[in-house]
């Protein structure tokens, strides 16, 4: 009945160009719908695909549900799957400290490496498209590839890492080395990423501030530092955001490897196993994908809190 | 295969066959009814079920003949091997152009069974007998295959049928199609080179592998990384340790883990560590299989089943390796057990839900449970062995023969750790505290406490 209305008047409006009291209504309306539809429909989206399946999760982490037949059979047991998860699960702990190294890992070595890779790359070296293409390709491929790949290179018997040693380490069984046998793997592939990132920021960095910086009689490390660095500030957080989520969504490599297992656990693939897998655990891997959620979150408030915080200061 | 083959012997399968009957029979009655209903038109076309057996006629006669009729085909025989002689025994049934198969790749159908039953299914799927069929069975996602097994009568032997069977209501549920034995895998060349006999008992063997050591063999391959293998060297000791029976106590929850039983089990299964590949959990099974293989093997022998070392002899670069294969039964350790049971999953298909007048699908089933189907199958894929007595085995190989004479003589078929037990248990529990044990023997006493802890909580609902 509204919007007929207001129809109505548009067309009035639209005969009657000089009633200006109802060309006033008139921006109003066309702005509600302009903001109808620019917010609510993506907040309607987010809340429906986002908060509404996040909370779904949260109740389920409550129940025991084998997946099979309706709602009628959740059965609630309050935080037991929980207690379960932190007691007696003995990949939890493992899975937890695999996916907190791998952030650590990532960050502290992929990041460093990117940036020098894509700063040696700015500097139009002889053959650097050919460099490029060839760090970013592992990008390209699917992390299920990579697995396969590093699988043939880590093999014990017929891999070309023991075949070129003459060695004989068991690089994916030894709980001891696995983790980070797979995690060189990870940092070969998010390398590339993270050097493309920062190869379009120094693009991106004014040349004239360089010149400005030279002029001024920086060494090419202080014009670095000082003038460019600061200046990639929104790629810098864009890294940061992905490399977190990249660290926990973590899953295909160890998945092609040997299923996440034997030191190899991580809490994606827990959740997998308990949920979507033949486990069908639904109430318990959802109480791991509380978990995930609330571990992820923590990253998120104390990165998005600073940052608001910094944008108000200023 | 002549009749009385199979497992005919007296003892528990006995008891549980004759209850089988007379449920059968109770079930066969009300089933007859809804076909009689079903079947009210055409005539007497005859049934998809052919050949083989004489009982086929009187039975399918009984079941008022079939007419074909659109049926859907759920297949997880994605690989090309099973995929095209999957294919080639529905090309010979006789409304063959009417099964729509719709194929699904093997690990993603056997995780997304629950919702793709729960869903749209088609109308025949494949899948597993044992405990992974009750529990579909007992959800209410499957169909009782009565009437089928009224047509494949006592040509099927009866431990197969038994774990075909609900327990809960003694209905059957599965049609059996083929299946692929586990033994102890070794190369007849490398055996007669080296003048070694084959084990008959557990101190045979581990002599055996002691002399294959001095002669510079890694006496038993063994690849863990894939989190299935080593179930199967586990069922063997313990069913050869603490019998059949015990076993599948142990499977559906009902004995402890702590128990004395299991603690020598992994005794036995420690002791036997040392003879094995070290560092198991890093590798696949594939490289495990290789290794016996080829002009100087590194291992001698190698626990395993007919279908993945028929596909890996075939895959490795040795000339021959099929006909140089062979295998034994697992060796003896406690004399009261023997060697009764062995370990032959099976693979089958099933009703999905609400298909009881689908008498279409029920012919298709009839004629996959016969020899027809399953020599055209075998043919195809010859790393199996028919379920069916009447299968031709005048065309299997030395293996295939090994492995017909080996279930004959064996009193149980046990299925596999991972269709034998609850699912969440196998994938969550015993996956992750065997590779424990594996790397660390040691903690035998933790682990076994973790996992009766855990198999308390996961078999309590």
């Amino acid at each position: 009945m509204k919007s007929s209305a207001t129809k109505l008047t548009d067309s009035d409006d639209l005969m009657t160009p000089k009633a200006a009291p109802v060309r006033r209504s008139r921006r109003r309306a066309s702005d509600r719908l302009s903001l109808i539809s620019m917010v609510g429909f993506p907040a309607f989206l987010h809340i429906g695909l986002v908060w509404i399946p996040a909370l779904l999760s949260v109740i389920l982490s409550f129940t025991r549900w084998n997946g099979i037949g309706g709602v009628d059979n959740i059965e609630f047991v309050g935080i037991d799957n929980y207690k379960s998860i932190t007691t007696i699960n003995t990949e939890f702990v493992p899975a937890l400290t695999n996916n907190v190294l791998w952030l650590v890992v990532l960050m502290a070595v992929s990041t460093p490496l990117g940036l020098l890779l894509a700063v040696l790359l700015d500097k139009n070296l002889k053959g650097g498209r050919f460099y490029q293409s060839a760090l970013y390709m592992p990008v390209m491929l699917s992390l299920a590839v990579v697995g396969f790949i590093w699988e043939l290179i880590y093999s014990r018997e017929t891999g070309v890492i023991n075949a070129a040693l003459g060695s004989d380490v068991d690089w994916l069984g030894n709980q001891s080395i696995n983790i980070w046998a797979i995690l060189v793997a990870a940092i070969w592939r998010h390398t590339g990423y993270v050097m493309i990132l920062y190869l379009a920021g120094l693009k991106g960095v004014d040349k004239s501030l360089k010149e400005a910086a030279a002029i001024d009689g920086a060494s090419s490390w202080q014009a670095f530092r000082d003038v460019v660095f600061p200046v990639m500030k929104p790629v810098n957080i864009v890294i940061l955001v992905i490399t977190t989520i990249e660290s926990l969504r973590a899953f295909d490599i160890v998945d092609v490897i040997n299923g996440g297992r034997f030191g190899l656990e991580l809490i994606s693939v827990l959740i997998t196993r308990n949920v979507g897998g033949a486990a069908s655990r639904v109430g318990y891997g959802s109480a791991l994908a509380v978990i995930l959620m609330v571990v992820s979150l923590v990253p998120i408030i104390s990165f998005l809190s600073t940052n608001l915080r910094k944008e108000q200061a200023s | 295969m002549p009749k009385e083959s199979g497992m005919n012997e007296p003892g528990k399968s006995l008891s549980r066959r004759s209850l089988l009957k007379g449920a059968g029979a109770a079930a066969a009655g009300v089933s007859f009814a809804s076909v009689l209903a079903a079947c009210s038109s055409d005539g007497d076309t005859s049934t998809g079920g052919t050949g083989g057996s004489s009982d086929t006629t009187t039975a399918s006669e009984g079941s008022g003949g079939g007419n074909g009729g659109e049926v859907s085909f759920g297949s997880n025989f994605s690989d090309t091997v099973p995929k095209e002689a999957l294919q080639k025994s529905i090309d010979g049934y006789e409304f063959g152009d009417e099964v729509k198969v719709n194929t699904i790749e093997r690990q993603a159908y056997q995780e997304n069974i629950n919702s793709y039953l729960q869903g749209n299914p088609d109308d025949v799927f494949s899948w597993f007998p044992g405990f992974r069929m009750r529990a579909l069975a007992d959800e209410g996602l499957a169909t009782p295959v009565n009437d089928v097994w009224d047509i494949l009568g006592d040509d099927v032997a009866p431990g197969i049928k038994a774990t075909c069977s609900s327990i809960s209501d003694s209905n059957q549920y599965l049609v059996p199609y083929y299946f692929y034995p586990w033994g102890v895998f070794y190369r007849k060349s490398v055996f007669e080179d080296r003048n070694y006999t084959v084990p008959e008992t557990l101190d045979q063997w581990v002599s055996l592998a002691d002399k294959m050591k001095s002669d510079g063999l890694t006496p038993i391959a063994f690849g863990a990384a894939d989190g299935w293998p080593q179930m199967g060297t586990f069922d063997y000791i313990n069913m050869r340790v603490n019998g059949y029976d015990f076993h599948q106590s142990l499977m559906i929850g009902e004995e402890s883990w702590e128990s004395s039983e299991v603690r020598e089990t992994f005794k036995v299964w420690t002791d036997l560590l040392p003879l094995h590949q070290d560092g198991p959990t890093g590798r696949t099974w594939q490289e495990a299989a290789q290794s016996i293989f080829g002009d100087e093997p590194e291992c001698g022998m190698y626990v395993l089943n007919t279908l993945g070392m028929g596909q890996q002899a075939a895959e490795s670069d040795q000339e021959g390796a099929l006909e140089d294969l062979d295998f034994f039964a697992f060796p003896e350790i406690n004399p009261e057990h023997g060697r009764k049971a062995v370990e032959a999953p099976i693979d089958g298909f099933m009703l999905s839900k609400d298909q009881a007048d689908n008498q279409a699908a029920k012919d298709l089933l009839a004629y996959l449970g016969q020899p027809e189907a399953q020599d055209l199958y075998i043919s195809a894929d010859p790393s199996n062995l028919g379920t069916h007595d009447g299968t031709d085995t005048s065309v299997y190989n030395a293996l295939q023969q090994k492995a017909v004479e080996i279930i004959k003589t064996s009193e149980n078929v046990s299925q596999f750790l991972d269709r034998d037990s609850k699912p969440a248990f196998v994938s969550e529990v015993v996956i992750p505290q065997f590779g424990e044990f594996l790397s660390n023997p040691g903690n035998i006493d933790s682990i076994l406490k973790n996992m009766e802890a855990q198999k308390v909580e996961i078999f309590s609902n």
